[in-house]
């Protein structure tokens, strides 16, 4: 691949006490591209996601997107540089309606005197915004924004946590675990959702245990092991059970394949 | 590192609070304990003093022990605990639980110790070996005659609203709204019970907790009733005040005639003021200095206080404070209760 | 690799199925509902009808039984006046509760605000209006500390607002030495200080500037509850305050700032309190506490945070003062009046409980 990464880490190290979760890991993500991200219980894929994702502080090691290094204290921070993150457990607020929780900590406020002095949001811009981004993503079949989110589904909330993402992020999607809780039909559906994404072209970090699901959607494959990654794969190339030995030791990496792209 | 500061000050005010409660008591052959309801109402800070003074005078070491709050019993029989095993020679009580301290006490006296119940008699009253009080039938007889005797002949068709204390109707609450009674004519019925009357100049009995806020809703309450009330009674002088800005609120304060008790200094004052026409004043300074007295001589003599002739308790006196003497009713003017009220 | 490469592409062989099933995944609420359900959801989205209903009905049986005696305009305003304090002290409180705390030192923070209003005037001399400010930065520190402790070292509500509530109290008898200021000196030397005292009419009925001060500040707090992001952010720390963190929501400022606001309304509660009892007694508000906590559940308002409206919780006060007034016009023990209230607090969480069911 000749175009630069959009995300790049070298030498990621994160302990805690004695425990090292990240072992001087890399990452890259290239533009346009879903780059699953898989590793067995404890290999420290959830450090190296949270340290993309500003949740964690790396002790060591850089991250650097479109080429310019970045530090990252919060997910604030990473979410003001363009990355965003639909967290496993969506960090939706079940109380408030679809629309408040899409802009949930970056609402938009009127014009004028009402937005500036009485600092009075401008419901009607954010239900407009809302419903732009849940039919683009095919999901308006949700009919009142204005209902509350525990009133949704399984699936319709993660698909509000996705059009959250994909309205805001600008430069990366990262995805955690987003089928783990869903039920057949509705995996399906999160799953097209993530193509339409894609399609947009907005680059994706998938993190996923479902294979099928991984070798289905992903262009690339970032295996972690033991704190840092193994190899990258395509998944033209291998099958699950190829994915699933490399992950757990049980077979070594092809060299050659460890900075495919 | 934010909080060390804050940290740091509370650890520090928390050794220096220590600190001050270890401060050793000195020895002496005869130690007292006063034990009140709480020690922030005045009525008890004064009774403190009274009690404070007179063990300094006559060599009694004195430790005051008080409840957190009205009602609270668990620290008073603590406090009589701490006593007994301290060794005093006697202890005052004001009890918050007439009746669920009487077996502590009976540990006490059976320990020696002589008892005295301040203010409140306990019940039954003779768990005590003796009650040092205000005679509260007397000072609600005596706010009685004087509103009676104030308003002449329209004391016959007046309309009474009475502000009492708490619903559980305790002692003091029943034998002051009964004395007004019979001092202002009523017929009480059953004296130890409030609400059986059945004269009709009787508006109304509500609850004030003895407060400023609690007054002022009762006689809310009570106007609505019946807004030709012309005279209260109140229970204590901050249910009075609250009980006249309700008058106020409607115009109604010139009049109506507002009776009271107890005789603390801001309630004296608002006698001074036209804001209560009379109340009767009680001595809580002298039931604890008297208090004392009564211990030391018992640690001398071994001789128990005998009650005041033809009363089961120790009357410690209670004078009516008004600046507008009734024929008929013995009264002080607000000067002299001012040089004698507390708090 | 073939074999996985060609599958990689396509549905997972069970899932082919799929294509003859119902796509409408994220369609919802397209059964027809039975009337109980519609009411359910009715109340899920408007908390604050319940309260509004039982208050309603509660003035109109009051007012059938005991006449133009109660069913009056003068009646009316005087159960406004009479729950003023408990409006605004229930205001703080229902900030508090929404962030899934509580607030135990509210009553005692206003009576000590009171208490600083009067002796920084009387005692120190100070203009009364420089009084009233120091009350209101005494109101604002006391609940900063409540926040403090609760949003940077993670001490549960309960327990912070429950040793507050001892320190502030002691600090309030401490400091005034249970001295009470009579109405009559504040009304010559400081009647400023009695402001919300005052009072105008209209007709029959009569609005105290403490009833007045009391709607507006629930009709703001309303306001900035639901339409501003601030607002907003309350709600979402109630609900969920790991999931509001990841949303971008700032948890730790957020709670700090709504118990300096809890605390400076309580200040504002001290000096409606003046106006009320006419004095600064150290020894008023003492249930103020639990008095807002009763309005907040009977409003309807959940204490596992996020839930209900600021209005719910001024029904809830209003329900309480019909039926205190109510019950005392008819000539009943007092205790009735606790007891029935006590029935209404069970059967609002009872609601609340079914209520919520329409999330699962």
């Amino acid at each position: 691949m000749t175009t630069e990464p959009i995300l790049t880490a070298r030498g990621l190290v994160k302990r805690y006490g004695r425990v090292t979760a990240l072992n001087s890991a890399d990452f890259d993500l290239y533009p346009g591209e879903i780059l699953a991200v898989i590793g067995d219980n404890g290999a420290g894929k959830s450090s190296l996601i949270k340290a993309i994702s500003g949740a964690v502080t790396p002790d060591d090691g850089e991250i650097l997107l479109e080429g310019k290094p970045v530090q990252f204290k919060s997910p604030m921070e990473a979410r003001a540089a363009g990355i965003e993150t639909v967290y496993q457990n969506l960090a939706l607020s079940p109380a408030l309606s679809i629309a408040d929780n899409m802009f949930l900590g970056r609402e938009i406020r009127k014009p004028g005197i009402l937005g500036s002095w009485f600092r009075m949001l401008d419901r009607a811009a954010m239900e407009k915004r809302a419903r732009e981004k849940l039919t683009e993503l095919g999901l308006m079949t949700i009919q009142n924004i204005g209902q509350a989110v525990e009133t949704l589904s399984g699936g319709q909330r993660q698909g509000v946590a996705v059009a959250r993402a994909a309205a805001f992020g600008s430069r990366v999607v990262i995805m955690d675990e987003p089928t783990a809780a869903l039920g057949v039909k509705e995996s399906r559906r999160v799953l097209e959702l993530i193509l339409d994404v894609k399609r947009r072209g907005l680059p994706i970090v998938l993190i996923s245990h479902n294979m099928p699901h991984v070798f289905e959607v992903a262009d690339r494959i970032h295996i972690h092991r033991l704190g840092r990654r193994l190899t990258v794969i395509n998944p033209k190339e291998y099958s699950m059970s190829d994915a699933v030995a490399f992950m757990t030791g049980a077979k070594a990496p092809p060299e050659a394949a460890a900075i495919a792209a | 590192m934010r909080f060390s500061v804050l940290k740091t000050s509370v650890f520090g005010a928390a050794v220096a609070a220590l600190a001050s409660f270890a401060a050793p008591a000195s020895a002496a052959d005869v130690g007292a304990c006063l034990i009140t309801k709480t020690d922030t109402n005045p009525f008890f800070v004064k009774m403190k003093e009274g009690a404070t003074a007179k063990a300094k005078e006559l060599g009694v070491t004195l430790k005051t022990y008080a409840g957190k709050i009205d009602g609270d019993t668990e620290s008073q029989v603590a406090a009589i605990e701490s006593c007994i095993a301290d060794g005093a020679k006697g202890i005052l009580i004001t009890a918050s639980d007439t009746k669920g301290i009487v077996p502590t006490i009976k540990k006490a006296r059976d320990a020696g110790i002589l008892v005295i119940a301040l203010d409140t008699p306990l019940e039954p009253a003779d768990a005590a070996d003796a009650t040092f009080a205000t005679d509260n039938l007397l000072a609600g007889k005596l706010i009685g005659q004087w509103a009676a005797a104030t308003l002449g002949d329209k004391a016959k068709d007046a309309k009474v609203a009475f502000l009492d204390l708490t619903p559980s109707q305790p002692t003091v609450d029943v034998l002051r709204d009964q004395g007004f009674m019979i001092g202002f004519g009523i017929d009480p019925k059953d004296a130890n019970k409030i609400g059986d009357e059945d004269d009709p100049r009787i508006v109304g009995h509500d609850i004030t907790n003895g407060n400023e806020e609690g007054g002022r809703k009762a006689m809310e309450n009570l106007l609505q009733k019946d807004p030709s009330i012309n005279v209260v009674h109140t229970i204590n002088e901050p249910a009075a005040a609250g009980a006249y800005e309700a008058l106020k609120a409607v115009g109604m304060e010139k009049n109506v005639l507002i009776v009271s008790v107890d005789g603390g200094c801001p309630g004296v004052k608002n006698v001074e003021g036209g804001v209560i026409g009379a109340t009767s004043q009680q001595y809580p300074l002298l039931m604890a200095s008297l208090g004392v007295e009564a211990i030391k001589k018992f640690a001398d003599s071994g001789e128990k206080p005998k009650p005041t002739e033809g009363k089961s308790f120790v009357d410690t006196g209670v004078a009516l404070v008004t600046d507008k003497p009734a024929s008929g009713v013995e009264s002080i003017d607000v000067k002299t209760g001012l040089a004698k009220c507390w708090g | 690799m073939t074999d996985a490469s060609a599958d990689a592409r396509r549905p997972q062989e069970f899932e082919k199925v799929l294509t003859g099933a119902d796509t409408a995944v994220a369609d919802f609420d397209t059964h027809t509902r039975s009337t109980l359900e519609k009411i359910q959801h009715f109340l899920h989205s408007n908390p604050a009808a319940v309260p509004l209903i039982v208050l309603v009905a509660s003035v109109l049986v009051f007012g059938l039984i005991i006449g133009g005696k109660f069913f009056s305009a003068f009646s009316m305003t005087l159960i406004l006046q009479q729950v003023a304090i408990t409006g605004v002290i229930g205001a703080a409180q229902t900030l508090v509760i929404l962030t899934a705390g509580i607030d135990l030192s509210v009553g005692a923070i206003m009576v000590l605000s009171s208490v600083v209003m009067g002796q920084f005037a009387f005692r120190y001399g100070l203009p009364p209006s420089i009084a009233i400010l120091c009350g209101f930065a005494v109101g604002a520190l006391c609940g900063w500390i409540n926040g403090a402790l609760v949003a940077y070292m993670k001490l549960p509500p309960f327990i912070v607002t429950l040793g507050m509530w001892q320190i502030v109290l002691a600090s309030n008898f401490l400091y005034s030495a249970n001295e009470t200021i009579r109405a009559q000196d504040i009304e010559t030397q400081a009647p400023i200080l009695q402001f919300f005292g005052n009072n105008f009419r209209m007709g029959n009925a009569v609005f105290t500037y403490g009833v007045v001060a009391m709607v507006l500040l629930v009709a703001i707090l309303w306001y900035v509850l639901n339409h501003t992001a601030w607002g907003r952010h309350v709600y979402a720390i109630g609900d969920d305050p790991d999931a509001a963190e990841l949303s971008g929501v700032r948890v730790t400022r957020m709670l700090l700032s709504v118990y300096v606001l809890s605390g400076l309304i309580c200040a504002l509660g001290g000096w409606l309190l003046i106006g009320r009892i006419g004095s600064v007694s150290p020894t008023a508000g003492q249930f103020a506490n639990i008095e807002s906590i009763t309005a907040v559940v009977i409003g309807g308002i959940s204490l596992f945070g996020g839930r209900g409206s600021i209005l719910g919780m001024l029904f809830g006060a209003l329900i309480v003062g019909v039926f205190s007034l109510g019950l005392r016009l008819i000539g009943t023990d007092p205790q009735w009046t606790y007891l029935l209230i006590g029935v209404l607090i069970i059967s609002a969480v009872a609601i609340d409980q079914w209520i919520r069911k329409v999330a699962g």
